[in-house]
């Protein structure tokens, strides 16, 4: 198996910081660019692809689209100017989708 | 429903073997569903924790990251990280859990943050501090990448195998009984109406033999 990457996407002031630590940056902001850009990255063996809140919410059936795959993992981030709270939902859905409730974020 | 099955034998037989696996497949099905609901709350409550530690960490960065922005300038910035000094080392594989497939992410970079892709000549300290935490809380991000993963598929399996064992237990199951019941009680049914019709016959010929026999009794005489 060939050796799987890291990608980060999203506009540059939130992940330039990303290449610092060695993962790979990609600046896209335009809805059809970003989804361009996860299709691009699923099909090359990307094992994670972070990308910050702001691109999330524009391209969230792309997302969808990989959602039941193994690879890659899509994982929102909090972007420059604070979060969203999309990361935090998803995992709330997922919850609810497998438990049929809101156990987990009564209690705390 | 019920009603458009053959009423025989081999239909019965069918059935019931049907019915056999379909309990069994319930009750294997409904222990997937149990353990893979157990180890989602492990994981989720992972996630949870995970998520929180790595937003609040994240936007640390960020600001961090914006401060040194003012401090230096844009194109200077993006000109001393245009380069990585090294590349993120972690390890990838697939792990199975439930027979759903799911990926694990594995820091194995080891403990030497303090490499920082730039000299220090033209760069602020909060470059360096940045850089520094982002890198510390790589394997966190990793982690949260493995995990909410984890949590993604197996909510998606989840689901499926509830609706799975809802049909079997409220459709499939209760049908094929109704079924059998069905055929049965058809069977039944069948084997008293030839009981009945093989009395009337036997009555029949014992009513016959009767005449015959007071006929020949009375050519006798």
């Amino acid at each position: 198996m060939k050796k799987r990457k890291i990608a980060v996407i999203g506009d540059p002031s939130s992940v330039m910081i990303f290449k610092a630590i060695g993962l790979d940056v990609f600046y896209e902001e335009q809805p059809a660019k970003i989804e361009r850009r996860i299709h691009y990255l699923a099909d090359n063996n990307y094992a994670v692809i972070y990308i910050t809140e702001k691109a999330a919410i524009q391209v969230q059936e792309a997302i969808a689209m990989y959602a039941t795959a193994t690879f890659p993992a899509i994982i929102p981030i909090p972007s420059d100017t604070g979060s969203l709270g999309l990361g935090m939902k998803q995992l709330k859905a997922n919850v609810e989708k497998a438990v049929g409730a809101d156990i987990l974020f009564k209690e705390g | 429903m019920a009603t458009n099955v053959n009423p025989t034998r081999m239909e019965l037989t069918r059935l019931k073997k049907r019915l056999n696996t379909a309990v069994r497949g319930h009750k294997l099905l409904k222990d997937k569903r149990d353990e893979m609901v157990r180890q989602f709350m492990l994981h989720i409550r992972r996630n949870y924790d995970l998520r929180l530690e790595v937003e609040k960490a994240l936007q640390e960065v960020a600001s961090r990251f914006s401060l040194a922005k003012a401090q230096m300038g844009v194109l200077r910035i993006s000109e001393s990280l245009l380069y990585p000094a090294r590349a993120a080392v972690f390890e990838v594989g697939v792990h199975n859990v439930m027979s759903v497939d799911v990926p694990t992410v594995k820091y194995t970079g080891g403990e030497d943050v303090a490499d920082i892709p730039y000299a220090f000549t033209f760069t602020s300290s909060s470059l360096d501090n940045a850089v520094m935490e982002l890198s510390q809380y790589l394997p966190k991000l990793l982690e949260l990448a493995e995990v909410e993963k984890i949590c993604n598929l197996l909510a998606a399996e989840i689901e499926k195998t509830r609706r799975r064992v809802n049909a079997l237990e409220y459709v499939m199951i209760p049908e094929m009984q109704e079924s059998i019941k069905y055929i049965t009680m058809k069977l039944e049914e069948n084997d008293r109406a030839s009981t009945v019709r093989l009395m009337k016959a036997k009555e029949m010929m014992a009513k016959a033999e009767v005449k015959a026999k007071a006929a020949e009794q009375k050519k006798a005489m």
